[in-house]
């Protein structure tokens, strides 16, 4: 008797999986017999144009970028990243003992060894070719 | 009309535990309970747009939260601040991109008549001039709950929108145009000034 009251444990997930089928599709049917017995469609030149907030688009949407422009941003990350570990050193600059205030400098020093390096190799100059 | 349910014996029916309703009536209290605005400020009213929607006034009250940064989500647009001749041709072309039905607030003294700068050569006079506004906040710049007001109001139109009949609402109407001309610039003004079909502005008749 108690068995028979007892349904599959499974059946639970097939009511859930029933619940998220007929949730979101209910709108969404509703909308479409809206759209298709009441609504009148007014479609435009304007409402069918590509939305560039409020711009006219221009050109192509497939612009092309130089792949050289990679090399700054790498750059220019290794740097942003490193100058993080500036600020807490600006800050605490007056309470420093000499050992830190050392090994900073040494930071510093391979920074700049690196920005040497990346200028020696011709990569902070911009260079244009056909 | 018999479309209306009389209103002494919905009450009754109400107490007694059972709900009347209309297909007009579910489909409008979604409607106004859902408005999203175009998120689309244009000068100091916007920031009153942003306390509006922000924690002590709290637009979500209403329903109209969800600010949408496409034209395409949207269904109100909030014309906050001056409306400067540049940004003219871009207002009516976002308002056409926005899909049927959709309203517009004219929030503030310059949105409605070029407010304290009306005589700037390169400030519009009204966006009315090219788009259909259905409600108008005075102020300079109109407080949070104004805009509130304006909002309740705009609900309320919305709640008395006929879906069937003769008086339908106007956006059911498939000869109702949904787009309006782009002004251009012209030589010395944007061209047209404005447009006749949306602006019937009130004329002075002096009786002596």
């Amino acid at each position: 008797m108690m068995a028979a009251m007892t349904p599959n444990p499974y059946f639970f997930i097939v009511i859930f999986v029933g619940v998220a089928l007929v949730f979101p599709l209910v709108p969404l049917a509703l909308a479409w017999l809206w759209r298709n017995f009441f609504q009148p469609p007014k479609p435009g030149a304007d409402k069918n144009a590509i939305y560039e907030c409020g711009v006219e688009s221009l050109g192509e949407a497939q612009v092309q970028f130089r792949s050289q422009y990679y090399l700054y941003c790498i750059i220019f990350l290794i740097f942003d990243v490193e100058a993080v570990f500036l600020v807490p050193f600006a800050v605490a600059f007056t309470g420093l003992p000499v050992g830190a205030f050392l090994s900073i400098l040494v930071f510093l020093l391979l920074l700049i060894e690196g920005l040497v390096w990346a200028w020696s190799k011709g990569c902070l100059s911009w260079a244009v070719k056909g | 009309m018999t479309d209306q349910i009389d209103e002494g014996l919905r009450s009754e029916l109400q107490r007694q535990g059972i709900w009347v309703t209309s297909m007009q009536e579910l489909y409008n209290w979604g409607r106004k309970n859902s408005i999203w605005p175009l998120q689309f400020g244009l000068a100091c009213c916007a920031i009153e747009m942003i306390a509006t929607a922000a924690s002590r006034y709290d637009i979500a009250r209403f329903g109209g939260e969800v600010f949408r940064p496409s034209p395409r989500q949207a269904d109100l647009m909030i014309v906050a601040g001056t409306v400067t001749k540049k940004m003219a041709p871009q207002i009516v072309r976002l308002y056409n991109q926005m899909p049927d039905p959709k309203y517009v607030i004219s929030m503030g003294a310059c949105a409605i008549s070029g407010g304290p700068f009306k005589q700037g050569y390169n400030v519009l006079k009204g966006i009315d001039r090219y788009i259909p506004v259905d409600v108008y906040i005075p102020g300079c710049p109109p407080r949070p709950e104004a805009l509130l007001h304006a909002f309740m109001e705009l609900q309320r139109k919305i709640d008395s929108q006929k879906l069937t009949g003769a008086n339908k609402a106007e956006h059911l109407d498939p000869n109702q145009v949904s787009e309006f001309p782009i002004p251009a610039f012209g030589a010395h003004d944007l061209e047209p000034p404005a447009n006749p079909d949306v602006f019937r502005p009130m004329k002075i008749e002096r009786t002596q």
